[in-house]
């Protein structure tokens, strides 16, 4: 097990931060770990959300960036319906991944993979392009294997279409990306 | 209920691919209630959990185009069917009441959105607008002897200051819908668990667990069908269906429908018009069922 030296490692500003951008505050949680209780995804997170919350209280930014649990949390929203303190966890969750991203971390590839590839789909062509950010995740991550089973499932139902459906309006969109680049200096 | 019901339509991405199906059955069924639907005319995508999980301002502008769309056609009140499209859109709409955050989102769009559209899902308007008894009226072919589980996935209704509808841990609406058509409902204990979302295909161990639990859950208490309002959710439970059978060693073969789709049929459309060829796990037998229980126990 990890051991945390908190008198040497609480990073103040990263605390600071994830309570500017998040609008939480942090140290009303008290550790009922009934956001934990009640993540489905606990099974698969290596730090349980209620310690993620603890570790953000103590300030210990890169246990926390590099954790996987940010990446997969699913933003079901159990933990934020059930604070008994009213703390928007899963907002939080969402920031870490904002700072996690812009500091270079990315603990879970795949899922980044699958975000950003859908994020292309959008925009380039206004709408999620099923088959087109499929193909974009298999070219990012290599692994061509991905659903294929899936394909004599849904292809004679006519529901996966090759051929996207633009928007008119698409240059609208392209901007608002271009635009958010700019703007974060990205 | 007096008066048309009026609404700016926001189908979303799945509504034109993978859940086809739940597009066209929920166009049909308002046709048949007397709902007028206008689409939002060249609406583009909410962004969905994507965008929330790069930046706040990205993801409100993608939803912010929209709704200053429907501000354009001079609406009130935008109607999506699914959740994520909902949750993205009330988001934007609740997060874009704080001036400071409204001027932000604004800068990135070509045209500014005035903060004035609501956003609801389409169950929302069907039980609070319209009412599950004015539904029952016009049940033609009644879903007897059909036991349902009604699934809602985690954030139709979830977190209850943002979606303002229906009960956070223990949703009915779909519930009293499925009651009025005549169906059997079951209490289903995981009405509000997630199915393991978008993770199936980056992650798709996530989504063997989370909806094998599901399906397991919804046969053990004698379900012969789930009903679900989400396209994510539908999706995962039923294309999924016989992955997660050999992920988990389990049979299942149960059929998911959207709950417009038995709505449809129980108001008389027929199966063609809701879309139940364009299920993977076929509804045939499922179907066949519905009103014979009854005639069989009347012997």
């Amino acid at each position: 097990m990890e051991t945390v030296n908190i008198t040497t490692s609480c990073d103040q500003q990263f605390v600071d931060l994830v309570e500017e951008e998040s609008g939480q505050t942090l140290n009303l949680c008290y550790q009922c770990g009934n956001c934990t209780a009640g993540c489905p995804y606990s099974f698969a997170y290596d730090i349980p959300v209620s310690q993620i919350m603890r570790l953000l209280q103590l300030g210990q930014k890169e246990t926390v960036l590099k954790s996987k649990s940010i990446w997969l949390c699913a933003t079901c929203e159990s933990c934020t319906t059930r604070c008994p303190n009213n703390i928007d966890v899963a907002h939080i969750m969402d920031v870490l991944r904002h700072i996690a991203r812009r500091e270079g971390y990315a603990s879970v590839k795949t899922v980044k993979s699958f975000w950003d590839s859908f994020l292309d789909s959008v925009e380039k062509h206004g709408r999620a392009f099923e088959m087109g950010l499929l193909v974009n995740y298999i070219l990012r991550t290599g692994r061509v294997w991905t659903d294929l089973d899936l394909g004599p499932k849904i292809l004679p139902k006519g529901k996966l279409h090759f051929n996207p459906n633009d928007v008119q309006g698409k240059e609208e969109i392209a901007k608002i990306f271009e635009r958010f680049k700019e703007g974060s200096g990205k | 209920m007096s008066g048309t019901l009026n609404y700016a339509y926001y189908p979303g991405c799945s509504g034109t691919g993978t859940s086809m199906e739940y597009d066209m059955s929920t166009r049909a069924v308002c046709s048949v209630l007397g709902i007028k639907l206008s689409d939002v005319p060249d609406w583009s995508c909410c962004g969905s959990t994507p965008a929330h999980t790069v930046d706040h301002t990205l993801s409100s502008a993608l939803s912010a185009r929209n709704l200053s769309l429907v501000e354009d056609m001079g609406m009130e009140t935008t109607i999506t069917p699914c959740p994520s499209c909902l949750t993205n859109l009330k988001t934007s709409g609740k997060r874009m009441e704080k001036e400071d955050f409204r001027e932000k989102v604004n800068k990135l769009l070509d045209k500014p959105y005035n903060g004035t559209v609501a956003t609801k899902s389409v169950l929302q308007i069907l039980v609070e607008d319209l009412g599950v008894e004015a539904i029952r009226e016009k049940v033609v072919k009644p879903l007897e002897g059909l036991k349902v589980a009604a699934y809602y996935g985690c954030i139709m209704n979830r977190p209850p200051e943002v979606m303002e509808f229906d009960d956070p841990e223990h949703p009915m609406s779909m519930d009293n819908i499925m009651e009025a058509l005549g169906a059997d409902v079951v209490p289903f204990p995981l009405k509000v668990e997630c199915c393991g979302a978008s993770f199936g295909i980056p992650r798709k161990d996530l989504v063997m667990k989370l909806s094998g639990k599901l399906l397991d859950a919804a046969e053990d208490i004698g379900a012969q069908a789930i009903v679900t309002a989400c396209p994510l959710c539908q999706m995962n439970l039923d294309l999924r269906q016989g992955q997660i059978n050999m992920a988990t060693g389990s049979h299942h073969k149960i059929p998911v429908f959207y709950y417009t789709q038995l709505m449809g049929l129980a108001l008389g459309l027929t199966e063609k018009e809701v879309g139940m060829g364009k299920l993977c796990v076929s509804p045939k037998a499922v179907l066949k069922a519905i009103g014979r229980k009854e005639k069989t126990s009347a012997k």
